[in-house]
C-alpha cells in the first residue's frame, strides 16, 4: 500500500487544496466581517453607540471577566441549559418508552402531542412565572418545554420505524415485549437520540434564554434584555457572541460523544 | 377458511420438507412458530398443542440474517439463550463449539458488517440452533443473496441442518433449491394455500446439496415440480 500512483497523488493533493480553500476562506469572512465592522466604527460610518464595535466588545469582556460578573452570568445559563437539556432526554425517553409500552394510550396522547409541540412555547413562559414564580425553575422548565414535545415525537417515530422482523426475531426466540425494548428497540435507537440530543442542546439554549428574558436577575438573557434597556449595547452584543460560543461548544462536545460511540460500533 | 385448516400435514425427524407457495406461507410459518395463534383449530408438535409464543423448541430464520450491528458475533449468536436465560457454561461451549465447527470462532469478536453474506447467515443459523431447537422453519432464508453466495450458503446451510440432525421447514420460490436440500416437497396451491401434492425426493445417501445439482435425478425432480406448478393453472 506505500506505492501510490502519480494520479493517486494528484488526486490527493487536489482534495488538500480544495480543504485548505474552503478553511481559508472561512478565515478570511471572518477577519473581514470583524476588521470592516471596527473600521466603520473608528471613522464614525457606524455610530458605535447603537452598534459598539469589536474593540469595545472586546474590553467589556476584559472588565467583566475582571470584576468576576461574566463568569457568574456564563455559569448560571450554562447550568441552566445543561440541567434542562439532561431533564428533557430522560422525560423524553421514559414517556417515549411508556407510549411504546401502550399503543392505546400514545393514540389517545398523540394529537395533543402534535399540538404542545406547534405551540410557540414563549407564549408560555409569562404563565410559567407566575406558577413556578421568577427563579430558576421557571427558567429550566422553559428550556424544557421546547424541546420535550418534539423530542418525545421523533423519538416515538424512530422507535415505530425499527424493523418489523428485527422484533419478530425477539419474539421468536422466546422474548417478551420486554426484551423487544432492551434488546432491539433502544440499541438501535442510540443514533437518533445522538441526533436528537445534537438539536436538543440549542433548543434548550432558546428556552432558557427566553426564560431569562422575563424570569431573571442573572445570565446571559438577563444581561441582553437589561443592557438594551439602558443601552449599554456592548453587554448586549458580547452576550450574544458569547452564546454562539457557548452553543458551539455544547454541540461540539456532544459531536465528539457521537463520534467515540460510532466508532465503538 | 383460515390458512392453517386447509394445509394439515406432518412431519417426521430427519426428514427435511420445502414448500414452494405464494400466499399464506409466511402466516403458516407465523403460526406454525407459535409467533400467531390460530383463531380456530390447533397446531400439534409431537403430538403436543404449541401456543407459547417461541417457547424454544421452533427455530425461525428469517430472509435477512438481522444480525444486530451493536453486538458481536458472540454475542449476537448467544442472543436466545440470554433472552431465555439459559447462558449456562455448558450451552455456551456448545455454541463455541458450533462456531468452530462452521468457520466462525476467529470471528466471535468482530462486528456483523466485518462478514460476507453467507458468514453472517451460518451466524443467524447457528443463533437459531443455540435455543437447540427441535424444528427449524426457514422463511426463504437465502433469497436475499446473490446467486453464487445463494449456492454456497445453501450448501452451509443444508449441510449443517443434516449434521446437527435437525428436521427443517423450508419456504422457497426457487425449485432447484427444494429439489437439491429436500427429502420432501410440499407443493402448496396458489390462495388459499392448501397442499397440492407432496413430492419425496431420493437421492443416493450423503450428498450435499451442490453435489445433488450435478447428480442425474436432479433434473427429473425438477421437471416433475416444474409439471406440477404449472400443470394445475
Amino acid at each position: 500500500m506505500s506505492e501510490i500512483s502519480i494520479a493517486q497523488q494528484k488526486f490527493l493533493t487536489e482534495r488538500k487544496r480544495h480543504k485548505r480553500t474552503v478553511l481559508c476562506s472561512r478565515f478570511l469572512i471572518f477577519i473581514l466581517f470583524i476588521g470592516l465592522w471596527e473600521g466603520a466604527a473608528a471613522l464614525g460610518f457606524l455610530d458605535s453607540f447603537i452598534f459598539s464595535s469589536p474593540s469595545k466588545v472586546l474590553l467589556c469582556f476584559y472588565q467583566m471577566l475582571m470584576d468576576k460578573s461574566l463568569l457568574n452570568h456564563v455559569g448560571i445559563t450554562l447550568l441552566e441549559t445543561v440541567v434542562s437539556f439532561f431533564l428533557v432526554i430522560a422525560f423524553a425517553l421514559a414517556i417515549t418508552i411508556l407510549l411504546w409500552f401502550n399503543q392505546k394510550l400514545s393514540e389517545t396522547l398523540e394529537p395533543y402531542l402534535v399540538i404542545l409541540n406547534s405551540l410557540p412555547k414563549s407564549a408560555l413562559a409569562p404563565l410559567l412565572i407566575v406558577w413556578l414564580g421568577a427563579n430558576y425553575k421557571t427558567i429550566i422548565v422553559t428550556g424544557m418545554s421546547v424541546a420535550i414535545f418534539g423530542s418525545i415525537l421523533s423519538l416515538y417515530t424512530s422507535f415505530q420505524a425499527v424493523d418489523p422482523e428485527k422484533i419478530k426475531l425477539i419474539y421468536s426466540l422466546g422474548g417478551k415485549k420486554y426484551h423487544v425494548m432492551t434488546k432491539v428497540i433502544l440499541p438501535s435507537n442510540i443514533p437518533t437520540l445522538f441526533s436528537l440530543m445534537k438539536v436538543n442542546i440549542g433548543l434548550c439554549l432558546v428556552g432558557v434564554i427566553i426564560g431569562e428574558f422575563i424570569a431573571a436577575r442573572s445570565g446571559l438573557g438577563y444581561l441582553i434584555i437589561y443592557g438594551s434597556q439602558v443601552f449599554k449595547l456592548d453587554w448586549v452584543i458580547m452576550s450574544i457572541v458569547l452564546l454562539c460560543i457557548m452553543a458551539m461548544l455544547l454541540y461540539g462536545l456532544l459531536g465528539i460523544a457521537e463520534k467515540r460511540y460510532l466508532k465503538r460500533l | 377458511m383460515g390458512v392453517a385448516d386447509a394445509c394439515p400435514f406432518f412431519l417426521s425427524q430427519e426428514k427435511p420438507c420445502c414448500r414452494s407457495c405464494h400466499i399464506g406461507k409466511s402466516t403458516l410459518l407465523s403460526l406454525s412458530s407459535g409467533l400467531l395463534e390460530p383463531e380456530h383449530g390447533s397446531i400439534l408438535l409431537y403430538g403436543q398443542k404449541l401456543f407459547q409464543k417461541g417457547n424454544g423448541t421452533i427455530g425461525y430464520m428469517f430472509q435477512h440474517d438481522h444480525l444486530f450491528e451493536w453486538r458481536t458475533i458472540e454475542e449476537n449468536v448467544l442472543l436466545g439463550p440470554e433472552i431465555q436465560k439459559k447462558l449456562s457454561e455448558k450451552r455456551r461451549a456448545a455454541v463455541f463449539d458450533m462456531l468452530k465447527t462452521y468457520g466462525l470462532y476467529k470471528f466471535k469478536d468482530a462486528k456483523p458488517s466485518q462478514l460476507s453474506g453467507g458468514m453472517r447467515q451460518r451466524a443467524a443459523l447457528i443463533r437459531t440452533l443455540a435455543l437447540e431447537p427441535e424444528l427449524l422453519l426457514l422463511d426463504e432464508p437465502f433469497s436475499a443473496l446473490d446467486y453464487q453466495t445463494r449456492l454456497m450458503v445453501g450448501d452451509d446451510i443444508g449441510s449443517i441442518i443434516r449434521k446437527e440432525h435437525k428436521t427443517a421447514i423450508l419456504v422457497t420460490h426457487d425449485l432447484s433449491e427444494a429439489v437439491s436440500l429436500a427429502d420432501r416437497v410440499i407443493v402448496l396451491t396458489k390462495r388459499p394455500g392448501s397442499i397440492q401434492n407432496i413430492i419425496t425426493i431420493k437421492f443416493p445417501e450423503n450428498l450435499s446439496p451442490f453435489e445433488r445439482r450435478n447428480a442425474p435425478e436432479f433434473k427429473d425432480y425438477f421437471n416433475l415440480l416444474w409439471k406440477e406448478m404449472n400443470g394445475h393453472e
